[in-house]
């Protein structure tokens, strides 16, 4: 009998082409995402050396960290139309597909992987991108790497990897109302601490996991970085193969995925369980994703000075009923197609009291969106209704806060200034985002179920 | 990249835990295609007081006596956040060569080492101790080769490096030339996995 072992172990055992003592593995990765903002130095790397890119069938190019999302075409940032003309010119040169601004498959990077089906169960995926966590919800093992990195992908297909820890996440029990896969993940973030799972690679197992759809599962794993998690994985079962069917680049039978789990008796460096039915809405109120608290709690009597500085809050304090100016609905946590019919429930038949963005996470979500007369919510409610993108996640865009301005976000960071110079992120899920929205304050979402 | 081997410089402090690449290298500035430059850019958030790059005189780096400091000594886990390598280009294009802590992010510790920057994680007594020193704008030694940092006191600590990352900084290996040397590997991967 072989040992038992965990999802990590099989897929990455699978995928070392070489190893020796005390070395790193010759990690083989199956599919290389690519974006603007971190690939233009490893071209460059590549024709320094004169080399081509091995797999281009492997590699997969898209736009989203720069790109204007009320009119992709009109740019005015030089440095965006070099960054731009950058990722254009590489592609075209070295042979990798690029979903275009106004191409059909074109948006955020962990958007448009899954939705064509190129995220697949058991691969191995890397991007110049920490939120490549994201596709880990497929039972891949998928992580970001930095620009040299990309380098030796494209070069060689492979990476130099030391095999990192596991770390099990148990969640057990049903969510109550207006509890979401965003607010399990920010639980877990706050209780572990923003490098508390540094080094090791999460498995998120349990019945309320098995319960949750793939969207859900990849808001879950888009945030394993936040608590310093290389990687977050789910294992696949039938509600990952009913999504995966039927996409452009899914495979046709799934029969082969079926041991892709955790064996019985296979163990874990570290663990944690989480009582599900225990959860509320939760926000943050400070300058990392570990900074939150449920929405009906107060700021602790111990938290961080200079975050408090940077909020303009007090310990002791609730978040709740805090005045707002923007709201953010986007980025690759939370841009998918349930999440804008979340955010558009607590919208409907209501008009908002803040300047409010809803930018989906592709041109698919997009369109369904509209299929769907989301859209007319959203405007009717007096929300912008954006082209897909980035956006005001990291703020490179034009969309950006002013300084001092109060944010309710479905993106993942906090960070001082990741939405502009001096704006403040309360990060929160789609449902607390649409009823804070239309309050004009960071507002409990259950009252709008 | 030129070999690592000892060095001897000015500390600077940055007595912070959970510096992200946010910060380290904002955003909205990476808008680039090229790795050097970036020192200009290295904290701008905090460092300017407007995008006119005026300098904000209580910002660490700029006060009296921190010109010319090259170990940075920051507080636990830095460089957590996005994987964007413009956080150790900015470092290094600024003068840094090490940055010492209790803690580093997984892909940022990576990122550093692929730079020539060395990510020294060294538990909490010398950190303390190194932090002061840095207060001081004093001189820290690091040995790379023996994995060693010295403070002014003269007492020593040793921090870990990767032994793999280790022989490429101190014997100049690059890492990508030892993937390339792999190659006949990879092909067979792929081969066996066709079938
Ligand atoms: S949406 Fe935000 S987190 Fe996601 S890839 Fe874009 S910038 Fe990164």
């Amino acid at each position: 009998m072989p040992a038992p072992r965990t999802l990590f172990e099989k897929i990455w055992n699978d995928h070392v082409v070489w190893v020796e003592p005390d070395g790193p593995a010759v990690l083989y990765i199956d599919l290389h995402l690519i974006h603007e903002m971190t690939s233009p130095q490893a071209f460059a790397g590549l024709r320094r050396r004169n080399r081509p890119v091995r797999r281009p069938d492997r590699t997969v190019a898209t736009v989203d960290h720069v790109i204007p999302t009320r009119d992709p075409n009109r740019i005015s940032d030089p440095a965006v139309q070099e960054v731009l003309a950058a990722i254009r010119r590489n592609c075209a040169e070295f042979g990798i597909r690029l979903h275009e601004v106004g191409s059909e498959h074109q948006g955020i990077v962990h958007v448009i992987g899954p939705e064509l089906g190129l995220t697949q169960p058991g691969m191995t995926i890397v991007c110049g991108d920490s939120h490549t966590s994201t596709h880990g919800a497929f039972g891949a093992l998928a992580f970001g790497v930095g620009t040299s990195e990309v380098e030796h992908v494209l070069a060689t297909q492979c990476l130099l990897q030391r095999r990192p820890k596991t770390f099990e996440v148990r969640v057990e029990g049903r969510l109550r109302p207006g509890v979401t896969a965003k607010d399990l993940i920010l639980t877990l973030i706050a209780r572990i601490g923003i490098g508390g799972a540094t080094g090791h690679v999460f498995e998120y197992r349990g019945s309320t996991l098995r319960a949750l759809s793939m969207e859900e599962r990849m808001t879950i794993c888009n945030m394993s970085i936040e608590a310093g998690a290389r990687a977050g994985l789910v294992a696949p079962d039938d509600t990952t193969f009913a999504w995966l069917e039927g996409r452009p680049f899914a495979p046709r039978t799934f029969e082969a995925f079926r041991d892709l789990t955790t064996d019985e008796g296979a163990t874990f460096d570290r663990s944690v369980s989480i009582d599900a039915g225990a959860l509320e809405p939760m926000v943050t109120w400070g300058t990392n994703p570990s900074m939150g608290i449920p929405i009906s709690g107060a700021i602790p009597a111990d938290a961080s000075e200079p975050a408090l500085r940077y909020m303009d809050f007090r310990a002791g304090e609730p978040v709740l009923g805090h005045p707002i100016d923007v709201v953010f609905i986007g980025s690759c946590t939370n841009s998918r197609i349930s999440d804008l019919r979340a955010a558009a429930s607590a919208l409907k038949g209501r008009k908002v009291k803040a300047r409010v963005l809803v930018v989906p996470g592709s041109q698919q979500v997009k369109r369904q969106a509209e299929r769907e007369g989301l859209d007319h919510i959203f405007r009717e409610a007096g929300c912008e209704w954006r082209e897909p993108g980035c956006s005001m996640c990291i703020a490179m865009n034009g969309d950006e806060l002013r300084e001092g301005q109060y944010c309710v976000s479905t993106s993942n960071r906090n960070f001082e200034g990741r939405q502009g110079k001096g704006g403040r992120t309360i990060l929160a899920s789609p449902l607390t985002a649409a009823a804070s929205a239309v309050e004009g304050r960071v507002a409990d979402p259950r009252k709008y179920l | 990249m030129d070999p690592i081997t000892s060095f001897r410089g000015k500390a600077v402090a940055l007595n912070q835990p959970n510096i992200d690449t946010d910060q380290i290298t904002p955003a909205n500035y990476t808008k680039v295609t090229d790795k050097t430059g970036l020192g200009k850019i290295l904290f701008a958030h905090w460092r300017y007081k407007n995008p006119a790059f005026e300098p904000n005189p209580d910002f660490p780096l700029n006060r009296p006596g921190a010109e010319g400091a090259t170990i940075l000594v920051a507080g636990d886990n830095f460089g957590c956040g996005s994987s964007r390598e413009h956080a150790p280009w900015a470092l290094v294009g600024y003068g840094f060569r090490a940055v010492v802590s209790t803690s580093f992010a997984d892909i940022f510790r990576s990122n550093a080492l692929k730079n020539g920057l060395v990510p020294i994680a060294v538990d909490p007594a010398t950190h303390r101790e190194a932090l002061e020193a840095a207060e001081q704008h004093l001189e820290l030694e690091v040995d790379f080769p023996a994995q060693t940092i010295t403070l002014p006191s003269g007492r020593s600590a040793s921090f870990p490096v990767d032994s793999f990352a280790k022989r490429c900084l101190v014997q100049g290996v690059d890492e990508l030339g030892y993937l390339l040397a792999h190659e006949p590997d990879i092909a067979a991967y792929e081969s066996a996995r066709k079938k």
